[in-house]
Order: C-alpha cells, then structure tokens, then sequence
C-alpha cells in the first residue's frame, strides 16, 4: 500500500516535471499553430473568402475549394463522365464529350477584361485531346468543349487569355506530321515534324470558342506560356524543351543544349496578317508560316530545359523557370521590345530571328535547384516553385540595386519548405494587373505519406501559405485526388452565380411543367417520353415501350428551389441523369432486353425521396400489355421483320390494343 | 323618464344632424387617401422559418392578390410544395373569394367617405364608421375561416397524416420543423391609420354648433 503510494507521487512529480519541460520548448508553436487555425479556420456556416480552381490533371476535372479553409467544396465535371452530377450521361454532356471519356487538364484560366479577372468564364485545357473547354461562373458547368484542335498534338502550353479574352493562346507539346492524319517515321522528325501556336477565337458575349488562326513552328516541344500586359501587350511568350529535336531517350536527348528556345509572339500582329491573307490553308485553319511572315515570332534561348514563363503584374518583367538550372532568368520586355526593333539578332532558326540574350536579360536569380513556376504578388515579389528543393522561393522583382545586380544571392528573400516537390504554385490573381496577394497555394506531386495511409494510390497535397508579411507562413494544407496542376484563385465577392434555373430560361422544346404535359408518344418504334421531376415523384411513373424500341427520356427537374436536385437512375441501363431545378435532361436508348425496370430519383431530395420511382415497362416484341398508355394513342410498335407464318394478332395502329393471349 | 328619454334622443339625434368642420373634410380625405394607399402594399404577412429554410418562406397577403417571397415567388410554389405531404390544397388565389370583393368594398368605403366630406354631416361619419368596422371585422373572421378551412380538410390519402390545425392569423407558433410567424403588414397599418382618421375626423366636429 505504501510503496503503491509513493510510486503514484513519484509518477506524479516525473510526470510534472515533463510537462513543464516541454512546456517551454512547445509554447511557441503551440501558440503559431493557434494562430494558423485561426487564420484558416472557417466557422460553420460562415463561407470561405476565395474560390480555389484546381485543374484536376488526368481526372479531367476541375476541383474547387474555398480559401483559407482549403475545403473542397465541388468537382465541376469537364473531359470526364461524372455520375454525381449526371455528367456524360445524357445527350447533351454526351455530345461535348464526343469519342472521349478523359482528358488532361493543366492550366486554367479566368476570363478576363482589362488584365482583371470579369468572373465570367474558366478556360481549362486537355493535354491528352487537344481540346479547350468553357466553364460558365454562372452556373459552374461546362458549356463547350472545343477540339480536338486541328494540327496539333499535346495542348500543354494552353490555355492563356489576352487581356480582354480576346483569344485563348495555346501552343503544342508534341509535334506531330501535319496536317494530323499524315504519317512520316520517326528517323526524319526534324525535317517532316512540326509543332504549333494557335489562337483560339473567344466570342466576347457568349464565350463560345473558334480557332482562329495558327502559327507553324519547328519541332520542340512547347511547355508553358504566358501572355503580355501594360508595355507587353500584345504579345505571348512560351518555354520550350527539346530544341535538340530528339525523338527517342529525351529524358537524355532533349537535355544536351544549355539553352531552349522560348517563342516570342506578337499575336496582333500575327492576327493582322491573317486579316491581310498572309495565310496558307491547312485543314480550313488559316496557319502562318513566320519565316516566310516577319514580324510575328522571334526566338530567344533560355536555360535550361525551362519549364514556366510567367508575366509579372506591370507587363514589364518576364521571369523563366530553369527547371535544369537553378536560377530564374528575368527578362525586361522593355528591353525585348528594343532589341526586336532595332534587330539584335544573334542569327535565326529556320527563319526566326534569335533575340541576343544579352541585350534583354536582366538577370538570372540564383533561386535554387529546380525553379518550375513564379507568381507575383503585385508588390514587387516573386515566388518560384522549387521541384528539386522542395520549397518556395520569395525573391524580389527588378529594378535592382547595382549592389543586388552585383551579387543577386541579395535579391533571394525568403523560403519555406513544401512538402513535397512543388509543381506548380498560384498567388490570387498572379496573372492579372492586380494581383489580390495574401494567398499562396503549393500544388506539391508528391504527398509522400504525409496524410493518414490510403495505400499505393496516394493524393497530392495542397499548401496554403500566406505571404502577406516578410516571411511566408505555411498555414494549412489539404489533400486532392490526382492531379492539380495549374489554379485560380477568384475572389467569392466578385462573382454571383445563380443557384437554380429560371423556368423562363428554359428554352429546351422538350421541356414539361405540369402533369397535363407528361406522358409518353409512340411513332412507329420511336417511344419518347416527357417527364415531371418534383418532390417525391415523377409523372409518369409508368413508361410502355417494347424490345428493340428507340427510347428517348426528358426528364424536367419542375423545381425552382436551390439544392432541389432530382436524379433519373433507370436500373441497368447505364444511365443517370441528374437535372438542377428548372433543368430538362434527355437520354436516348436502344432497347435490347424484355423486363421491369424500376426508375428512381438518384439525389436525395425529400423525406420520401425513397418513394420517387416509376417503371419503364419493356415488353417483348409485339407483346402488348393492357396497361401501356400513348398520349397519341399509338398501339404498340409494329412488329419488326415478324416472320410471315406468325399472325399479326394486334392492329398496329388500334388507337385501345387488345392483349395477345 | 319619459323626458330623459326624449332628451337623449333629441341630443343624439342634433348629434348626428351637426355638421361637420373643415378640419374633419380634410381628415376624412387623408382617410380616403390612407385606403387608397393601402391597396399597393401587403395587408398581412406570413413567415415560415426551418431549418432548411434559414431565410424563412414568405407570404404576402394583398387586399386582391396573394405573393410568395423570393424571386418570381418562389416561396409560395415552395409553400404548397411542402403542404402537399400533410394533404393541404394548394393555396391558390382563385380561391379566396375575399379577393374579389374587399377591393370593391374598399372602393366603397372611399365611396362613402367621400359622400362624408360632400354632405358634411356627423351621421355620415357615424355610418362610414360602422360599415368599416364591420367590414374589417368581417375580412378577418371570414380570412380566419379560409385558414380553418386549409388546415382542416386535409387530404386524408397524403403521405403524412397531422392533426388538423389553423394556421396562425396572428402571432408566432411551432408546426412540426416550421416556426410560423403571421403579423399585419404595411397596408393593414394604413387600414387602421384610415380608422383612426375617421375617429379624429368625428372628434374635432362633436362641439359644431348645428345650422
């Protein structure tokens, strides 16, 4: 008993004593992490300041989440079928989606006016399809999907807007023989290979996207681009690898030069030559040939293997990634501007000048091993992703001291671990003349086991970092499904997207709103039905048609409250519609096998969600069943290719069929 | 007592004989004006606020006319939407023959107002009055009947079964998640301004001497 009761004080006084000890020791961060929680802490029912648009990388989708919070608050489906929302599943979504289920996203990019975000569009890019597609931030759905654009292979560098969203401007990863379709070995890649730039043409009221015209270019491989602003405006810049033109082991081929062409493009010019038929034909897409149209693009050869180009705020400094350097060159367009007009050229490229490096380089900031991507926070800082490193940069823009320009070590400010391998990184409203700063999210490729266990398929995380003092602070992170690449980040205030479809919009032909209107039409073996989705049922809740029938479902969500959402899950046919309030949706099937297949509301929407059902009634071939209703007063569908010997025991056009025994 | 009885009735009757000043004309015109006025804005509003529904469900009653809240009125399509589960019909305007003739009855009582202000005589005050207020009391007993009536022939095949109620024509009270809020708006203030007005309008001329 005695002894029990000293062990008990001498664990009390161990216990004490380690506490006080580590008290000191973790007061501090216990006091920044307080601090971080409240910087990014989101009370329930309160709303995040910031939309965070991730490209979902190969899952074809764009992610959003709020900031600071870091939540996800929605997927927004684009190059991929999406059941939740019903994506690809009706005719519509089907259609854009055309012969593909997937595709690449890396780079979106907001609409704007002026060099400021108008809120109005999100451009998104697929690398794998080479296709562009258009989201309304006015009901955050995919409007268009564009492509696959014509010659051109691996939509990387894509999509940019011009200042006022005059034209998306993308560039190819992959060249191919053109125009596409043509073959040519591998062994004569530098002579019959080719890459390109397009402008996509953005129609300034509804949005709707053409290719414009094209730019033929040599066979590297273009990376990222950026367009100009204020002195730049005008012009678009994109990094390039592989100015070796290799085609086989790049890893190793395409890394021997020290330095790769980034293409310099005045894309006004470029247009005004189109307008004045300076333009050869391919594949009806008016494409430019700069060697033989001056003026339109120049070369101007970074190191090494650069991976991003990105503009600062004031349109005057543009700065480039190294990726196989680890600096970042900053290059004064001003400068650029001068030598291009008084031709400081080093030579040329299969007819495109080469700017010389010296007369318009600023600089090489010594940032560290593996710059990738560089952000402006519009008060004369840059932050430089660090693949290799692992970290972010903060760096200061020019104009530099003679003192900085002598040593530029002087012009690296701070860095903060990232964890791990930052890809691409955004600062809110990097890419527009104001920058809205505070925010910094590190897109990392690699989580490496920093989340709890999900086995081999592993996330990548997102870092929330706030660079609004001196020293950045790394405050939050979350975790995406595969794979954000590039992001945008848009203030909530700035946008009001609408929250159900007004029944006036509406202008499907099929759409119904009240049950007289319901009901199914049979023409020959046509059966279309037009149906009601309202809390808890839909009507008609019996559908008739018979096997080998072509069945076409509108389904109208008659709902104008938000959130009402109705889901058709027609049991196996592979189809899901879900409509938005005011929303009409049609699918369209082929009926192969006889059976009762029960129909239901997919998305939860009232106490007796349950309870919302019907039937598709599938009868076999020419069997009639005395239930079936025709709004028109079909009988049932004649029977297809009915041997001679079987007789016809029903009048196909006998407006009240009677039963086959 | 046969001449206290004599006299009360002379009294009353010079009372109602008195004419009327011109301060009470152009109270009984600030009356009329005050009915007029009243037609443009709700008589009664009703609140309806859940947990789902945070912002609450709104419906405004017009003396002709009968407005959900929200855009395009929503909040009314949402209000029998939600009624449909416990058997309620929906509310309709067509229904509520109120609709129908309390404007006609307003035009009247201006009507009379103004017949008040040309023949200027206490007894024209005294009958406006009391045509208004039983009209008045009449709109809300026969309103109070159209909500017994909502609340008590429920559908007895909906999909939940409630005991039958009347909804609330005044005050604040639970139904299952709802919290109903029913208080008069803007155009039953001005009916009341309207009242008093005629009140005043007979005060200020009780002393007149008679012609």
């Amino acid at each position: 008993m005695k002894i029990k009761g000293q062990l008990i004080i001498a664990a009390a006084v161990l216990a004490t004593a380690a506490t006080f000890s580590s008290c000191n020791k973790s007061s501090t961060a216990k006091n920044e992490r307080s601090q971080n929680a409240q910087d990014t802490y989101v009370d329930p029912g309160e709303k995040d300041e910031y939309y965070l648009f991730y490209s979902g990388g190969h899952s074809g989708q764009v992610f959003v989440a709020g900031i600071p919070s870091m939540r996800h608050i929605t997927t927004i489906p684009v190059y991929a079928p999406y059941p939740a929302t019903g994506y690809g599943f009706d005719e519509e979504s089907k259609k854009m989606l055309g012969d593909y289920t997937w595709g690449d996203m890396h780079h979106p990019a907001l609409s704007q006016t002026a060099s400021k975000y108008d809120g109005r569009w999100l451009f998104v890019n697929d690398n794998a399809n080479n296709r562009v597609a258009r989201i309304d931030l006015r009901d955050f759905k995919t409007h268009q999907i564009l492509g696959p654009i014509p010659n051109s292979s691996g939509n990387h560098g894509s999509s940019f807007v011009t200042e006022n969203t005059e034209y998306l401007l993308v560039a190819t990863r992959f060249s191919i023989p053109l125009p596409k379709g043509r073959v040519a070995d591998l062994n004569d890649y530098e002579k019959e290979f080719n890459g390109m730039v397009s402008a996509l043409k953005v129609d300034p009221k509804t949005g709707e996207m053409s290719v414009a015209f094209q730019i033929l270019t040599p066979p590297f491989d273009w990376d990222l681009g950026s367009t100009g602003k204020g002195p730049s405006s005008g012009w678009a810049f994109w990094t390039s690898y592989n100015t070796e033109m290799a085609h086989e082991v790049l890893e190793s081929n395409a890394s021997q030069k020290d330095r790769d062409y980034s293409a310099i493009v005045n894309w006004k010019a470029a247009a005004q030559a189109v307008a004045d038929g300076k333009a050869q034909d391919m594949g009806s897409v008016p494409v430019l040939d700069p060697a033989k149209v001056p003026g339109i693009m120049y070369f101007l050869a970074i190191g090494k293997s650069p991976h991003g180009v990105d503009t600062d705020p004031s349109g005057k400094w543009i700065s480039y990634g190294g990726k196989l350097q680890p600096s970042v060159t900053v290059v004064d367009f001003e400068k650029l501007q001068a030598a291009i007009n008084n031709k400081t050229f080093t030579g040329d490229f299969r007819g495109v000048p080469i700017v010389k490096y010296e007369a318009v380089v600023e600089g090489e900031v010594p940032v560290g091993l593996g710059p990738l991507h560089t952000q402006f926070d519009g008060r004369g800082f840059a932050y430089t992703s660090m693949f290799i490193d692992s970290n972010i940069t903060k760096w200061k823009l020019p104009p530099w001291t003679d003192d900085e320009k002598k040593d530029l070590n002087k012009v690296v400010l701070d860095k903060v671990p990232a964890h791990f391998s930052t890809g691409h990184l955004v600062v809110a409203g990097s890419d527009t003349a104001h920058p809205y700063g505070k925010w910094l999210v590190a897109m990392n490729k690699l989580s490496a086991g920093r989340h709890i266990n999900v086995g081999p398929s592993q996330p990548e995380s997102s870092q929330l970092i706030d660079i609004s003092g001196e020293k950045m602070k790394m405050v939050a992170e979350a975790y995406t499904e595969p794979e954000p690449h590039f992001a945008q980040i848009l203030k909530v205030s700035e946008i009001q997207p609408i929250e159900a479809y007004p029944k006036a919009e509406n202008k499907d032909p099929n759409a119904v709103w009240d049950k007289a209107q319901t009901g199914a039409t049979r023409n020959g073996t046509s059966v279309e039905a037009k149906v009601t989705a309202v809390r808890s049922r839909f009507v008609p809740d019996r559908i008739d048609a018979q096997v080998g029938d072509d069945l076409t479902i509108h389904v109208t969500n008659i709902e104008q409250t938000r959130d009402m959402i109705h889901g058709f899950g027609l049991i196996e046919h592979n189809i899901n519609l879900v409509m938005d309030p005011g929303e009409t949706r049609t699918f369209h099937i082929k009926l192969t096998k006889p059976g009762v297949f029960p129909y239901y509301c997919t998305n939860f929407c009232s106490a007796l969600h349950q309870e919302m059902q019907g039937y598709l009634v599938v009868a076999n071939t020419g069997q009639t069943m005395p239930g079936a209703v025709y709004t028109n007063g079909a009988g049932p569908a004649p029977v297809p290719d009915a041997p001679a010997s079987v007789p016809a025991t029903t009048n196909p056009v006998a407006p009240s069929p009677v039963p086959t025994p | 007592m046969k001449t206290r009885i004599a006299n009360l009735l002379g009294r009353e009757f010079r009372f109602l004989a008195r004419p009327i000043n011109a301060w009470s004309r152009l109270l009984l015109l600030l009356a009329a004006a005050t009915i007029v006025a009243s037609l443009f804005f709700p008589l009664w509003k009703m609140h309806l606020v859940a947990p789902q529904y945070s912002d609450g469900l709104d419906l405004y009653i017009h003396s002709y006319k009968i407005v959900g809240g929200g855009l395009n009125g929503q909040h009314l399509v949402e209000i029998n939407n939600l009624n449909h589960y416990i058997g309620m019909a929906p509310i309709m305007q067509a229904d509520f023959l109120e609709m129908r003739w309390m404007p006609f009855m307003f035009g009247l009582i201006t009507l009379l107002i103004l017949r008040s202000v040309v023949f200027g005589q206490m007894g024209n005050v005294v009958d406006l009055f009391a045509v208004y207020c039983y009209f008045g009391i009449f709109s809300i007993g026969s309103f109070w009947y159209r909500l017994y009536q909502y609340g008590h022939n429920l559908d007895p095949r909906a999909p939940m079964h409630i005991t039958p109620f009347t909804p609330l024509l005044l005050g604040t009270k639970q139904i299952a998640n709802f919290r109903e809020s029913s208080y008069p708006e803007v155009g039953a203030i001005l009916l009341c301004v309207s009242v008093l007005l005629i009140v005043i309008a007979g005060w200020v001329s009780r002393k007149e001497p008679a012609v």
